[in-house]
């Protein structure tokens, strides 16, 4: 009898063992690309770096300005189209749960999620890139269309969490509808709501896929929003392709660059929501 | 009186306002409906050609071969699945075991929290990053374990996109098996405890059989994916539409999935019928992650809801 109960527990001793081993293991691959980056990253990254822009291949030197202030540009842009509408569907959903229009698009935001990056490449190429060519606005409008359902559903579940207390007392006051929404609600969910579009933000800013046939990259630095522009995650994978070794060494400091930028997005979310004490 | 006056103008504005309001938070959710509707209707006729002309067995047609205007989407098809697949299973023991380790042994403290955010950031790595990576750092070492087991040393290809998919697609099932392990009700473990139940027997009669089907729901997402993953995948299977004749040839040399094959081809596309064998690939995938979506999101609710 005692043999057996020491096996039982023997086995559970090494189940958790066993779960421990895979549970950690599986973080040493993320460690060693993240290690790997900086390493190789870190010695590219200087002033010239960040202000220069590329140089014809295989001339040594030169920068990676254009993808940087492209993809900010870029990204921007998204930003500006994504978070109203964003925040004003989530608001719809939070607001009017159970009606007919808020269960189609609650589904629809569940299926925008799910979509890969590419297919959202390829509509946008055809709604937007075939009428008016080639642009850093339709690139940034399909990335646009990756942002939104992490925007509407964390404003969503934010607002959700709210008490109904707090919207009756400003009712009660006679407070118009909109500015309860806009005064009352908003702020008290601006922690949450913020680090939704953050986490947005990061998501999109590494985005390749839906910037191929839309942003379609730029070897030489350009503001120009209705022309073709370089973002980083695009200047990374044109080099990486590259059989130029200061190319490849350059798409190396890109990539340290792109890191850090989803790396600091990414804690920012974390500090505020442990701040707020938010689930996302 | 004329101040009275001025107040009633000022709340018939405000009504407007209000009025306004309502209408547009009705069109931003009408967008939503708008943007997968135009989604599916301009893949849907974009890709018309290729169905007239080329019907279902387009699908399964054998051959890529755009310069001779021959086109069949099978290699692209068997190198999604197959990559897709090959992912699933070498990442669903970890992430059952970093859902079982967060939500069961140890679900507080900074050490939990650390595994929990590592997880996190497994995701939030760019997708061209893992790929980058991989083609300098994985595919060499895939290349001298190719050579070791006697197959065709490419290095890249589906055997390497599939170790660097398994590893993104790992904080999607994850996490969710988490929160889902946690929401175990305690009165069952504690009756399984009061019975006598080690911890391990609790997890595996317990547990597992309470959160099976979530558990399943959080692998659905993960394949959804996998499945439309583009940018590692690209630089890694060594796009060759071409493809191996035995499961040896085919897994561990290069190949083409259908996302990888649209990020490769559709610029070079110079004729309609091209250009549409490639969309209905997109419209494809599209189909496929939103029913696997939405499958997964389904169990999801009908679980917390209960």
């Amino acid at each position: 009898m005692d043999a057996r109960i020491k096996l039982r527990n023997t086995k559970s001793v090494l189940f958790k063992a066993l779960i421990i081993f895979l549970a950690f293991i599986i973080t040493l691959p993320l460690i060693i690309v993240l290690l790997y980056i900086i390493k190789m990253g870190v010695v590219q990254v200087n002033w010239n770096f960040l202000v220069h822009e590329p140089t014809p291949e295989g001339v040594a030197g030169g920068g990676i300005a254009n993808a940087l202030v492209g993809s900010l540009l870029i990204v921007g842009m998204s930003s500006i189209v994504a978070i109203p509408v964003g925040l004003l569907a989530g608001i719809y959903l939070s607001e009017n749960p159970g009606t007919r229009l808020a269960y189609y698009a609650g589904l629809c935001v569940d299926i925008l999620q799910g979509v890969p990056s590419i297919v959202v490449g390829i509509v946008i190429y055809f709604w937007i890139v075939k009428p008016f060519g080639f642009s850093a606005i339709s690139g940034s409008i399909a990335l646009a269309i990756m942002m939104l359902p992490i925007v509407v559903r964390s404003t969503e579940q934010t607002l959700l969490l709210l008490p109904d207390s707090l919207k009756e007392a400003a009712l009660s006051l006679g407070v118009p509808y909109h500015r309860v929404i806009m005064k009352v609600i908003i702020p008290c969910g601006f922690a949450g709501i913020l680090s939704g579009i953050i986490l947005s933000i990061a998501r999109i800013i590494g985005e390749t896929a839906p910037l191929l046939f839309t942003a379609l990259g730029n070897v030489f630095f350009s503001t120009k929003v209705t022309g073709p522009m370089e973002s980083l995650p695009h200047l990374i994978y044109f080099y990486a392709k590259s059989p130029y070794q200061d190319q490849i060494d350059q798409a190396w400091g890109a990539s340290f660059i792109l890191l850090m930028f989803v790396l600091i997005l990414n804690i920012t979310t974390k500090l505020i929501t442990r701040r707020w004490n938010i689930q996302l | 009186m004329s101040v009275k006056n001025k107040r009633l103008d000022l709340s018939y504005s405000q009504m407007k306002w209000e009025t306004i309001f309502k209408r547009i938070l009705i069109v931003m959710s009408v967008v939503m409906v708008l943007l997968v509707v135009g989604t599916l209707i301009t893949l849907i006729v974009k890709s018309m050609p290729t169905i007239k002309s080329l019907g279902i067995g387009y699908l399964w047609g054998k051959v890529w071969d755009p310069v001779n205007n021959v086109y069949g989407a099978r290699p692209f098809l068997l190198g999604t699945l197959l990559t897709s697949f090959t992912a699933i299973i070498i990442s669903t023991p970890f992430s059952y075991a970093i859902a079982i380790y967060l939500g069961e042994y140890n679900t507080k403290g900074w050490l939990s929290n650390l595994l929990k955010n590592t997880v996190e950031l497994i995701a939030a790595v760019p997708s061209i990053i893992y790929g980058f990576w991989g083609f300098f750092v994985l595919v060499p070492i895939v290349r001298t374990f190719e050579t070791k087991i006697g197959v065709a040393p490419y290095g890249v290809g589906v055997f390497s996109a599939s170790l660097v998919l398994a590893v993104m697609i790992i904080p999607y099932a994850a996490s969710l098996g988490t929160s889902l392990i946690r929401m175990v009700p305690s009165p069952l473990k504690e009756g399984a405890y009061a019975l006598g139940a080690t911890r391990f027997e609790v997890i595996r009669s317990v547990i597992l059989p309470f959160t099976r089907s979530g558990l399943f729901a959080g692998i659905l997402l993960s394949l959804g994916r996998a499945l439309g993953e583009t940018m590692a995948v690209t630089i890694l299977i060594g796009n060759t539409s071409a493809i191996g004749n035995t499961f040896k040839d085919i897994f561990f040399g290069p190949g083409n999935t259908m996302a990888s094959v649209i990020a490769n081809e559709f610029s070079e596309a110079d004729h309609d019928l091209y250009y549409s064998a490639l969309i209905e690939l997109g419209l494809v995938l599209f189909f496929v992650t939103v029913v696997i979506n939405l499958i997964g999101k389904r169990i999801i609710t009908k679980y917390t809801n209960k």
